[in-house]
């Protein structure tokens, strides 16, 4: 037999599930009729708050999304009455509430109303903290006390940042609908970028002690999942989500049993998940049938060629060389060329990183993984005297500490086996 | 009671080395003693938050007279062994609670798995009024 508890807790997951996946539409559907984003995801969030007191004990309905509707415009209509009468003018009543309100979602599929809630919670106008934050409430239906956790913030923060980030939007006046066509490819890119924050976030975890909050890196791949669904011939998408997968298929082997860092050169890649990497190939390789090939595409391809390869000599560091050379054009960015660097290093020897490396000096200034790589190299090339103060001054540099732990005994390591007097 | 527990890059015997010259294993011993030590607390329903804090070098001191630019100093910084390392706070039933956790923290092993007697700063945390 199956202890209550068990089954009640098997419920309220069942129940939180289903109400994770009808929100968003709720949202779109509510925000539309009344035409205000910002106090239409209040309504939601109060309704989801009630289905969870409520479905347990009464059951689930019929049509989560319709209930959700249902309860959420209720209040929405509560509240535009109860503002009305505090300023005496009834009027606004009538004007506010929309005569007839069909409770069903309309006839646009689930994946174009997602997408929609996901092109306002990128607005322009948000800083990337704000619609990362806005993104995970509205889009994922995260309650605040969850992402206030995910974050390492207090909740009251949270709620404050979520607020602040709707009257934002509410302020640049935009209307609650899709955004022109023409800019279109600028927020897709927008929506990418805060995805792909999210899972680095919940990969990395780049502060705390704990090296990786799984839920936010789970989060961003269902996203991603859904922006896919919406927009499945826009290759970037396809990539991005190829790139998460294919990263999120070696967290297994990415710390050890103490829970320290395992660098990429050192897993266990018996321990990689298969699945993921074969699921992350396979939406690749269909995003790269199309044709415009994006920064996403890169680094999964880059991603999949390590994926491919048994032990890390065995890959294709000629490829990923001229794959890392491709990034760099499009993205411009030095942390590109840094890992460039490493790859020239595999492909030509240490030298010919390191005088890549000396090309980042200025822009990289104070990067702790310009020392880190720059050490790797140098012991490599046989210097380990300089090798070991890189090592020192990339632990000094890092705000990781499971990063400064492994660069700290990296330089310890050296230290103990230097040659004496 | 809740008890800030802090330490600074120095306050421990000259005689201890920079843990870039322990040995990998030493390193080791002590971050797990220290997790131990945090998961004894977190265990215990005493833990509140404990953080280390990036390295004196990227440390600024700030100025203002409330016009104008602040005045900013970069480090590095001569008197760096003074600044904070890192803290645990934590809360607890007694004083007696407080100090015995910071002794912990202290006797930490370092080189030759010796405790390396670091110095814990113990400061209570203000609460609100007490009002009847």
């Amino acid at each position: 037999m199956v202890p209550l508890s068990s089954i009640s807790r098997q419920k309220n997951h069942e129940i939180e599930g289903l109400l994770r996946e009808a929100a968003p539409r709720a949202l779109v559907a509510v925000a539309r009729r009344f035409g205000d984003f910002a106090d239409a995801e209040d309504a939601v969030q109060e309704a989801m708050i009630d289905a969870s007191r409520q479905w347990p004990a009464q059951g689930l309905p019929e049509s989560p999304t319709a209930w959700l509707i249902h309860v959420a415009s209720r209040r929405m209509t509560d509240r535009i009455r109860s503002e009305a009468s505090r300023r005496g003018r009834e009027q606004a009543v009538a004007e506010g509430v929309p005569a007839s309100a069909p409770p069903e979602p309309e006839e646009r599929s689930e994946a174009d109303d997602t997408l929609l809630l996901m092109f306002m919670c990128c607005h322009p106008s948000l800083t990337p903290t704000s619609a990362i934050t806005l993104t995970l409430r509205a889009v994922a239906g995260l309650a605040t006390a969850e992402i206030a956790a995910a974050f390492l913030v207090p909740e009251q923060t949270m709620a404050q940042r979520i607020s602040r980030a709707k009257k934002t939007i509410e302020g640049s006046g935009e209307p609650f609908a899709m955004p022109a066509a023409e800019e279109r490819g600028e927020r897709l890119r927008s929506v990418l970028r805060v995805i792909y924050l999210i899972f680095n976030e919940g990969y990395t975890a780049s502060g705390g002690a704990e090296l990786a909050r799984a839920d936010l890196a789970a989060e961003a791949i269902r996203l991603g999942r859904i922006v896919q669904l919406a927009l499945p011939a826009e290759p970037e998408v396809g990539g991005l989500l190829a790139l998460m997968l294919l990263t999120e298929a070696r967290r297994p082997a990415r710390t050890d049993a103490g829970g320290e860092l395992v660098p990429l050169e050192e897993q266990d890649r018996g321990l990689w998940d298969r699945g993921l990497i074969a699921e992350g190939r396979s939406l690749l390789g269909e995003a790269l049938a199309h044709g415009a090939v994006g920064e996403y595409q890169l680094q999964a391809a880059i991603a999949a060629e390590h994926a491919k390869a048994l032990a890390p000599e065995q890959a294709n560091w000629g490829e990923i060389l001229a794959l890392y050379g491709l990034l760099e054009q499009v993205t411009g960015n030095p942390m590109v060329a840094l890992n460039r660097a490493i790859a020239a290093a595999m492909v030509e020897g240490p030298q010919a990183g390191l005088s890549l490396l000396d090309e980042l000096d200025r822009e990289l200034e104070g990067h702790h993984r310009l020392h880190s790589t720059r050490a790797h190299l140098l012991e490599q090339a046989g210097d380990r005297r300089t090798a070991l103060a890189e090592y020192q001054r990339a632990a000094e540099l890092t705000r990781s500490i499971p990063e400064r732990n492994y660069l700290t005994k990296q330089a310890a390591r050296l230290h103990a086996s230097r040659p004496r007097g | 009671m809740k008890f800030m527990l802090l330490q600074a890059y120095g306050g421990v015997p000259e005689d201890v080395p920079p843990m870039t010259e322990w040995t990998p294993a030493e390193i080791d011993a002590h971050i797990t003693y220290q997790k131990d030590l945090n998961a004894e607390l977190i265990e215990r329903g005493e833990f509140v938050d404990a953080r280390g804090l990036a390295a004196p070098k990227l440390a600024k001191f700030v100025v203002s007279d409330g016009s104008g630019s602040p005045l900013v100093t970069d480090g590095p910084f001569p008197e760096s062994k003074e600044l904070l390392a890192g803290y645990r706070l934590i809360d607890v039933e007694s004083v007696e609670r407080a100090i015995e956790i910071a002794a912990k923290g202290s006797a930490a092993p370092g080189p030759g798995g010796r405790p390396i007697k670091q110095e814990i700063e113990v400061r209570e945390l203000m609460g609100p009024p007490i009002t009847h």
